[in-house]
């Protein structure tokens, strides 16, 4: 068991609560142990640091403050939500600088007693963690019911991969992380373009139609490659594609109905447990349907016989090999610039 | 107080009013020949132009009349004249090594405005100079003889330049290239801006050349393994890697490729877009024409069975039993022209290069475009008979960026409106070119711009935000989607076609690094090797004897490349000319009975010039080879280097003029 301090952040006890039901038995099950922060309070989401700076920083920093005095010095942080943990990475970084933000910050916390190194502390996000340090290998042991014949569409938004203040994925326009773990759990995964396009924020509240433009945009587009379920790394894009789905289908006169869950829901299908154990039934748009087609026969792909006139494509890049032994950040790619092995 | 042993005199420059405007010099001048009077000053004068005749001969007359011992000059920096005062005080007779400039111009006066803080911070450069150079001693430069022999490594355009500029002077050339024909990227383009003639008719001739000239050793296939010596007397050893074939038996002929069953796809010459055998010539001018085996590939080394290619040859030529080689000889110089790696456009993962078919490079569009390419110059989609109605061209993919390379690649530009025009001519659909500055300072080259504007093509200026495959309205399926600000507008824009085109910007070879630690040469933060002075030696390098010529100093085109590759060729010619060379004495030894043995110094000499012996167990510099940078001298921990005129004495000399107090 590898141990990790765990900051849910407020949505897993609210809207996000599927996420938080279903990663619970998931981490036990891969072996990682979640230790909630005592004391833990909001991370700002995208709002705060909109309205005051340091008093925002501040609110985060008292966060890391906190994992930092719980950690007894070795351990990892892990927020599940994608806005906490850009907030997270980003307070440390800008604290690491050392131009005065730090000693604002910490000035802040003293008055509660409190204060934060930065760099103390690894920071992750759920996904990157199970990727990285679990292991794809890992995952695919425990798979017991592979979702052949689902097809999904990974969806990860914005707030993950961008900025990449921690280094931690594959590209931050078209990260793949989520896909790997999808295909390890037997899932069909479409190529989905727009998987870093913005879900629309907090733009429902103040500004709907925005919101309802780029909703109707990701869902369209998922339609349109024939998903059968969208998946979620973040409680926001969940919510709002979700619960907002129907308001966009009235404003713009379309016919939506795509269900979206979050990826450890579906992980705790393939490993086998109970569908009401992770939380399905909480969304508004239904998946039961798009779970019932676990286990269908997936037609045969016929080989596209290649057409003789066709051109190559290029070696792509981030193909889904990952490295064993190189904390899978490294992606085994042809070696460049020599041949490689085919038939015309 | 003892009698100071030196007579020294000391020079102020005003420079114009470069120095004088800031620096009190007639002050300096006054204060230097009292207050340093009693460490061997005997004269202190100042002067408008220290470095007209009329400033070198005050110089001159004072070390004649006054019997001067050493003198100090206080100017520009040592990198402008130190060489002029040197020569001044030889005229006289006095040891030129004898003689010291100081900068208080870089150092003072172009950096300050406080004229009485300059004046002493002045004050303090001179007396740390007179303190220096009461250490000095009078040295002689050495004399090296330099071998009339060439070695240029990379034999695309810019090597091709220099190896027969040189050649046809009369000098043997050894060219090495590492791949199994010459010809470089030149050989893959289809036409070449902005004249479009045909980029093969014109490399070709130079080729063949080459491949016939009686002063050239072309060696291909082969790879620089080992660099030892010093300008004038380089020892080289280079790999020449297993070709299989006896190339004294082959005769080209080609019937072991036309029999080998193995296709591979050719990621060098065709990089990626059609295969090749396993036994192979890269195309079919390549220089020289006998064909090299993929080992990696063939059947063969592969399972054991096979060797169709031998049973075939006609005249015995293959040889699965040769190995590598390795061949060593001697040159007085060395040309570097190995070249650029194309921007690798899958780091820009919004263009979605490598995910979207019908997304293109640029070298991939040049292939595309070449009558012997993958579709014999026709321009198609990925599925190879489609003609594309609508191509955008994406300028600097990779360059101007700073997420990626903050240079701009130079040709892209010009690159890109040769792509417009050759896909208006051949397909006759729109181009849309998408630019942030069109730069086209060439001659000639916006002539060609004018022309391409003229023919129809959509310029939109914007930094490209994402090609997608995502369509939002009806006409936008199945087409590639460019999302761009069109910033001539001030509006978002989408503008669907079928094939786009990233024109990715030029980067170091991907082993540049090595290859410069190899020949003892310095790379830029970019890793683009760095010339001697960027505007009065942009091909020579700060060691001697190693030139570089072409994009591996940079970004060019053609044109620039070549001019590149025969003034390197002119650099080394003049030195051949002469026969010998003389050498800076300034330079480290280690003394013998101090040095442990430990081999610090060894590996940190960035020019390979301290040989470790194992007998007696001590490091000796190579003084020819020595470039004096002081590396080894600072990190040795026993204090057994030590430097002329950068001896310990020196320094701290140096740094007690500094510490004078010159307020009064």
């Amino acid at each position: 068991m590898s141990k990790y301090l765990y900051y849910p952040g407020c949505s897993m006890e609210g809207s996000g609560k599927a996420y938080h039901n279903s990663l619970m038995p998931v981490c036990e099950k891969i072996g990682l142990e979640l230790q909630e922060i005592d004391d833990w309070n909001c991370c700002g989401a995208t709002e705060y640091l909109g309205i005051n700076k340091i008093p925002a920083y501040a609110l985060i920093g008292r966060n890391l403050a906190l994992a930092e005095a719980q950690s007894n010095g070795a351990q990892d942080i892990v927020a599940p939500c994608s806005a906490c943990y850009l907030n997270l990475t980003k307070i440390d970084s800008y604290m690491a600088k050392k131009n005065g933000v730090d000693e604002l910050i910490n000035d802040a916390l003293s008055a509660g007693g409190l204060s934060y190194e930065p760099g103390q502390l690894g920071i992750h996000h759920l996904l990157d963690l199970i990727v990285y340090e679990i292991g794809l290998d890992t995952v695919k042991e425990k798979v017991v019911r592979p979702l052949t014949g689902l097809r999904v569409a990974p969806y990860i938004g914005c707030m993950a991969p961008r900025y990449d203040y921690a280094k931690r994925w594959s590209d931050s326009e078209h990260p793949l992380e989520l896909d790997w773990l999808l295909g390890a759990l037997g899932a069909e995964v479409v190529d989905y373009p727009l998987k870093t396009h913005c879900c629309g924020g907090h733009m429902p509240q103040i500004g709907p139609d925005t919101a309802y433009e780029l909703i109707h945009r990701l869902v369209d587009y998922a339609e349109e490659v024939k998903t059968d379920i969208m998946v979620a790394v973040c409680p926001m894009c969940q919510m709002n594609i979700d619960a907002y789905q129907n308001e966009t289908n009235q404003h713009l006169g379309t016919k939506h109905k795509m269900p979206i869950v979050f990826f450890t829901q579906l992980m705790g299908l393939a490993f086998g447990m109970r569908e009401r154990d992770l939380g399905f039934g909480s969304e508004l748009v239904s998946a039961k349907e798009a779970i019932q087609k676990i286990g269908s026969e997936v037609p045969k792909k016929k080989r596209k016989k290649k057409d003789k006139f066709a051109l190559p494509m290029p070696h792509p890049l981030g193909n889904g090999i990952l490295k064993n032994g190189t904390n899978g950040k490294e992606l085994i790619l042809p070696t460049e610039g020599r041949a490689r092995g085919g038939r015309a | 107080m003892n009698t100071p042993k030196e007579r020294i005199g000391v020079y102020i420059c005003h420079c114009g009013t470069n120095i004088s405007a800031v620096v009190d010099v007639e002050d300096v001048a006054q204060w230097a020949a009292n207050k340093l009077e009693h460490k061997g000053v005997v004269i202190a004068r100042d002067h408008k132009f220290m470095c007209s005749s009329l400033g070198q001969e005050l110089v001159e007359n004072d070390i004649k009349e006054l019997g001067l011992t050493r003198v100090v000059v206080a100017a520009c920096s040592p990198h402008l004249h130190e060489k002029t005062f040197r020569t001044a005080c030889e005229r006289a007779g006095l040891n030129p090594y004898l003689c010291e400039l100081v900068s208080i111009r870089e150092q003072v006066s172009w950096v300050h405005s406080d004229k009485v803080v300059a004046t002493q911070k002045s004050k303090a450069i001179v007396s740390s100079g007179v303190e220096r150079l009461i250490y000095h001693e009078a040295l002689e430069q050495l004399s090296v003889p330099i071998n009339p022999a060439t070695l240029v490594v990379g034999g695309g355009i810019a090597g091709i330049q220099a190896t027969l500029e040189l050649a046809d002077a009369g000098s043997p050339v050894y060219l090495v290239e590492r791949e199994p024909s010459i010809g470089g990227h030149m050989a893959q383009f289809d036409k070449t801006f902005p004249t479009l003639d045909c980029s093969a008719c014109i490399l070709t001739p130079k080729m063949v050349d080459v491949g016939i000239h009686p002063n050239i050793t072309l060696l291909t296939w082969a790879e620089v393994e080992q660099v030892n010596g010093y300008v004038g007397n380089f020892d080289v050893t280079v790999r020449q890697k297993a070709r299989k074939v006896i190339t004294d038996l082959c005769t080209g002929c080609g019937i072991c490729i036309e029999k080998c069953p193995k296709n591979v796809l050719d990621d060098i010459y065709e990089v990626g877009m059609n295969y090749r055998k396993a036994v192979y010539t890269p195309f079919p001018q390549a220089v020289p024409n006998y064909p090299v085996m993929d080992l990696d590939n063939c059947i063969y080394f592969d399972t054991g069975k096979c060797k169709a290619c031998e049973k075939f040859c006609p005249t015995n030529a293959i040889d699965f039993e040769q190995e590598d080689e390795m061949l060593k000889f001697q040159v007085g110089n060395i040309i570097l022209a190995t070249g650029f790696d194309l921007f690798d456009a899958r780091k820009m993962s919004n263009y979605g290069y490598g995910r979207l078919e019908n997304v293109f490079n640029s070298l991939e569009f040049e292939r595309m475009c070449n009558a012997s390419g993958p579709t014999e110059g026709e321009i198609v989609l990925r599925d190879g008979v489609t003609t594309p109605k609508a191509v955008g061209i994406i300028h600097c993919v990779g360059s101007r960026d700073k997420s990626h390379n903050a240079y701009c690649s130079s040709i892209c530009c010009m690159q890109s409106l040769k792509f417009a025009h050759l896909v208006e001519e051949r397909t006759g659909a729109h181009v849309y070119n998408f630019y942030i500055d069109i730069r086209t300072p060439g001659k000639g080259y916006d002539e060609f711009y004018n022309r391409i504007v003229e023919e129809g093509t959509h310029f939109v200026r914007g930094k490209v935000a994402e090609v997608t495959n995502a369509a939002r309205q009806p006409d936008e399926k199945k087409k590639l989607i460019i999302q761009v600000e069109d910033t001539l507008i001030g509006k978002q824009r989408r503008i669907p076609v079928d094939m786009v085109i990233l024109s990715a910007g030029l980067e170091p070879r991907h082993d540049a690094k090595e290859v410069a630690k190899l020949f003892g040469i310095s790379c830029s933060a970019d890793g683009w090797y760095i010339e001697k002075h960027p505007k009065l030696d942009p091909v020579a390098t700060m060691t001697d004897g190693v030139y570089i010529a072409g994009c591996v100093q940079g970004p060019k085109d053609i044109p620039a490349s070549i001019a590149q590759g025969a003034a390197a060729a002119a650099r080394v010619q003049g030195k051949i000319q002469q026969g010998e060379m003389l050498m800076e004495p300034i330079r480290a030894s280690i003394i013998e009975e101090q040095c442990s043995g430990c081999r610090i110094c060894n590996d940190l000499c960035p020019y390979n010039a301290i040989l470790y012996h194992d007998a007696t167990m001590t490091s000796e510099i190579n003084a020819a080879l020595c470039q004096g940078c002081g590396t080894c001298i600072a990190a040795c921990p026993a204090g057994a280097v030590i430097g002329t005129s950068y001896s310990n004495e020196q320094v701290l000399a140096q740094i007690e003029g500094l510490l004078m107090d010159v307020s009064v």
